[in-house]
């Protein structure tokens, strides 16, 4: 679905961050930021709150301990018990590697399927605002242009006081 | 001076912001951030240099040895090769242990020094992640060729079949091996990508419209560089490594299991695991110097793999060798105190039996020659580096021979005591693993960004921003010592 957004672009990071300052304390609402790399201390200015993704590796890492070591249970004690050196059935020591090994392969992949899921990214999506040079050397400020009572020129005055290079109206799928 | 009242203090928070050293620069010459997409790029859209050719060419011609001997080998079975019934695992093992162990460094480069916030990790991660993964890959043709029947490979996998269903030893190291290693392949392979993702964004958005164009779309999944991605990002990339990093030393404890369970003499102790994840992270390391020491040379990025970088692996190079010394020694200790007789007699035939020239060399490459590491002067030589580098994968090499052959030459039946002698094919088959491995390097280096743009951008823009405030706190108090 597209929406209408106002962007306005910078080439430094510093700029950037005052700019996003700037723009909160006159209460305009950031939509998002695009850049290059991470630029720290943006998520203080932007008001970020900290991802919750940790908890989808605890959850995919909890379901992996229990896969493991509920399968090697079920395969060596439960479907098929196999005799090796007389140990014993339920060798549950010797299943701690397994156990480890896949804790951590599903940890990770569910970690990282929920980071593509969660930021909607995929084989096949358009990219955005590639043509400003955000994945390159330049920085942009999105601003949604929710209704008639955004005030653009009010926008465009702080954002070019605030060091904008180019300022643009524009329809986007963000 | 003098009037300016010198034994007046400046205020204390200021003083304490004039006494911090200023944070150290892994990029030569400051490039802008503009100027990082550049360089970095243009050896990826040029046609390659000579200095790759003459890398590549060889390394192509070992890659086609490899194929004809692994092919020869599966034609008329692993009688090809220099293995008996006494000497049942040799080569083939050896470079198995041998490639998982190098793999180890990138992980540590890529998922440790990034917990342990090391900024001159970042212009090299992304090379020694695309080692780790090419080194799994040559491990793992190993095994797969060991078994002498390539097509029943799939049996070590516990999947419902219709022998029972007959499931799979899980109390066999060999099969905590399979896990451990697909994990770890898997794990680095993701990781690997998810770092190139704003990479391969950034070569989309310079390519034109051909089939560039269309590859790097699909694989950069859209990315924009949105904050609010990044924020996430970043936290998955910090979750990964804390999950890469106890999962990187459990895949070489694993690895050292296939030896330590059992009861031979010379492979079953309990130093094994850490002993195992020391020297992979030793040779890992050699293996990396190696690399970088090419990559910088053929590709001229001197300015982002600066000689700091090498000395910083240097020093790795010389705490891990020592590290693997010390375990050297504490091998040779535990048999003489513990007072086992095969034990003993294990360490006697390995530093006076017929592999005892084995057993040298390891020492010389491992234990020697990382000690001349701890001098600067040969720190910042670039051909000494390179001749340590070689040196140190040879010794790491022998090593995992002189455990695997020499242990299994002299067990515990004198009636069953037989010598090893490699076939052409085992040295063809180990020769051409590395004609596998550096190929794949040299076409990884081609076509992928091999340093991580983004995060050395990120750097750049955080050493600019120090130095800046650094800059304005000496101005303050030069002001305030001024007026004062």
């Amino acid at each position: 679905m597209h929406k209408e957004f106002v962007v306005a672009t910078f080439d430094s990071p510093d700029d950037l961050i005052s700019a996003v300052r700037l723009m909160r304390a006159e209460r305009f609402r950031i939509y998002d930021v695009h850049s290059p790399f991470p630029v720290h201390g943006l998520d203080e200015a932007m008001g970020v709150r900290r991802s919750r993704l940790p908890w989808a590796t605890l959850l995919f890492g909890v379901a992996g301990l229990l896969v493991a070591i509920g399968f090697q249970f079920y395969a060596n004690v439960l479907d098929w018990s196999l005799n090796v050196g007389g140990k014993p059935d339920n060798s549950t020591l010797a299943f701690v590697p397994i156990t480890f090994e896949l804790t951590v392969l599903f940890g990770g992949l569910g970690t990282v399927a929920a980071l593509f899921l969660r930021a909607r990214l995929f084989p096949g999506r358009r990219e955005e605002l590639a043509g400003l040079g955000v994945t390159h050397d330049h920085f942009a400020v999105v601003l949604r242009k929710r209704d008639q009572t955004f005030d653009v020129s009010r926008a465009k005055m702080l954002l070019t006081e605030a060091g904008a290079e180019r300022f643009e109206e524009m329809e986007a799928d963000l | 001076m003098s009037t300016l009242g010198i034994t007046q203090e400046p205020p204390q928070s200021k003083r304490t912001a004039l006494q911090v050293l200023p944070p150290p620069r892994w990029i030569d010459g400051k490039p802008s951030v503009q100027r990082v997409t550049e360089e970095i790029v243009r050896p990826l859209e040029q046609w390659p240099g000579k200095e790759w050719w003459m890398c590549f060419a060889p390394s192509a011609g070992a890659l086609a040895l490899f194929l004809i001997a692994v092919n020869y080998t599966f034609m008329k079975g692993i009688g090809l090769w220099g293995l008996n019934n006494s000497v049942g695992w040799a080569f083939a093992i050896t470079n198995f242990v041998f490639w998982v162990g190098i793999g180890h460094a990138g992980t540590l480069i890529s998922a440790i020094l990034l917990l342990f916030r090391q900024q001159w990790r970042t212009s090299i991660n992304r090379s020694a992640e695309a080692m780790t993964i090419f080194a799994v890959i040559c491990a793992a043709q190993f095994p797969l060729i060991h078994v002498g029947r390539p097509w029943m490979v799939f049996f070590i996998f516990p999947y419902p079949n219709q022998r029972g269903p007959l499931w799979v030893n899980f109390r066999s190291p060999l099969v905590w091996d399979v896990f451990a290693i697909n994990t770890y392949f898997i794990i680095s392979l993701v990781f690997w990508y998810l770092g190139m993702i704003p990479d391969l964004a950034s070569l989309r958005d310079r390519a034109g419209t051909g089939i560039r164009k269309k590859i790097f779309r699909i694989l950069s999944l859209g990315w924009n560089g949105s904050h609010r991605t990044w924020s996430r990002y970043e936290i998955v990339s910090l979750v990964l490594a804390g999950l890469a990093t106890p999962l990187v030393l459990s895949v070489h404890s694993v690895v050292s299991m296939d030896f330590a369970t059992s009861v031979v003499p010379g492979w079953h102790t309990t130093i094994f695991p850490p002993y195992f994840v020391a020297g992979a992270i030793y040779s890992g390391f050699g293996m990396v110097l190696m690399l970088l020491i090419i990559t910088r040379s053929t590709m001229n990025l001197q300015s982002y793999i600066t000689m700091r970088h090498l000395d910083m692996m240097a020093k790795v190079l010389l705490l891990t060798g020592s590290i693997v010394s010390y375990a050297y020694a504490t091998e040779f200790f535990a048999a003489w105190y513990t007072g086992n007789l095969y034990e003993r007699y294990h360490f006697i035939n390995r530093a006076t039996g017929p592999y005892a020239w084995c057993f040298y060399l390891m020492v010389l490459c491992n234990v020697i020659t990382p000690q001349t590491l701890w001098f600067k002067k040969t720190r910042s030589s670039v051909a000494f580096l390179f001749l340590v580098s070689i040196l140190v994968n040879i010794g790491m090499w022998f090593e995992r021979f002189v455990i695997i052959v020499v242990s299994l030459h002299r067990a515990f039946l004198p009636s069953s005591w037989n010598m090893f002698k490699p076939t052409i094919w085992d040295v063809s088959i180990l020769i051409g693993s590395f004609g596998l491995f550096f190929t794949c390097f040299l076409v990884f280096i081609r076509v992928l960004p091999m340093i991580a743009m983004w995060e050395v951008k990120a750097a750049i823009a955080q050493e600019g921003h120090q130095a800046a405030s650094t800059h304005h706190a000496d101005r303050e108090l030069r002001k305030e010592v001024v007026n004062a």
